[in-house]
């Protein structure tokens, strides 16, 4: 059984999606609050999309700063499971978490479709239940959706099969060197059953699942 | 003491509103322009008596949240 925490900053909006998806697949997934500082009972966390702390300043600049952020710290160090989706993944980007950072898309749009995506690393918690190659279609929902890397350290977990935003490398979804840490900017969790039109989303919610299993299978 | 900061993107990093706004000013007859950069400034108000102190205090401020590093620069002017 997986224990994973979704954590809740002022002004998320996708928590609840993420436990539905989460707890469809079998996993024990808990909302929890920003302001709380251990999640030594997690095995994982997500932090969901939305618009944390109302993305003022930047997006992610403040709740990078959120109390359970050294929490979230933590587990990315100890090697546990840690994903960003949409806002979240601005938020790891903030909190220098993943390389790089988001900015406003290419075309000033915000962009609200599905996208097909292209899975091309399949070494991170992510995306390790899915063969590599495989095209998901996940429903992308952000202005800020623009990843850019002057590093040029990203390791680029799904790309974008048409360029949609202007991310560099076509970059959907990033991990960090370990595979542990990832952020990805369309939705898995709102394409998780067939009722919402399709659920690609639940490949990479399993992957997710299977690496924060206490036992795995 | 009152502070300004400055901040923009580096000149490498795109800058989309930048880039609608010049194409803008060129639909408008202004061809002249060949480029426009948006930035951000931030008025502060800090206690101290020392301009050297206070924009270390600032620089810091600046590294840890004002600015995003990764993609930003930034100047600070402290007001005698």
């Amino acid at each position: 059984m997986s224990r994973i925490a979704v954590v809740v900053f002022p002004g998320s909006n996708c928590e609840l999606d993420v436990q539905w998806a989460l707890r469809s697949l079998g996993a024990e997934a808990e909302l929890v609050w920003h302001r709380q500082t251990d999640l030594a009972d997690f095995d994982g966390v997500v932090l969901p999309g939305g618009f944390a702390h109302g993305d003022y300043l930047r997006t992610g600049a403040i709740a990078r700063f959120s109390p359970v952020m050294s929490a979230v710290t933590r587990m990315a160090e100890e090697g546990r499971p840690v994903v960003g989706i949409c806002n979240g993944f601005q938020i790891l980007c903030e909190a220098h978490l993943l390389p790089g950072a988001l900015i406003a898309n290419r075309d000033l749009r915000f962009i609200c479709r599905p996208v097909e995506v292209e899975i091309v690393d399949t070494g991170t918690v992510l995306t390790a239940s899915v063969e590599p190659g495989t095209v998901v279609t996940l429903p992308l929902n952000s202005y800020e959706g623009q990843h850019t890397d002057p590093s040029g350290t990203a390791r680029v977990v799904a790309r974008y099969v048409e360029d949609v935003n202007g991310s560099q490398d076509r970059a959907a979804a990033i991990a960090n060197e370990a595979g542990n840490v990832v952020g990805i900017m369309p939705h898995p969790e709102r394409s998780s059953e067939e009722i919402l039109g399709s659920d690609d989303g639940r490949l990479l919610l399993e992957s997710l699942v299977a690496a924060t299993d206490r036992i795995p299978a | 003491m009152k502070v300004t900061v400055h901040i923009e993107r580096r000149p490498e990093i795109a800058d989309p509103e930048g880039t609608a706004i010049s194409r803008s000013l060129v639909d408008l007859g202004y061809g002249d322009v060949h480029s426009v950069r948006t930035g951000r400034t931030l008025h502060l108000e800090v206690e101290g008596d020392d301009a050297e102190t206070v924009k270390k205090l600032v620089d810091e401020m600046c590294q840890r949240l004002l600015a995003n590093p990764v993609i930003e620069d930034y100047r600070i002017e402290v007001e005698g």
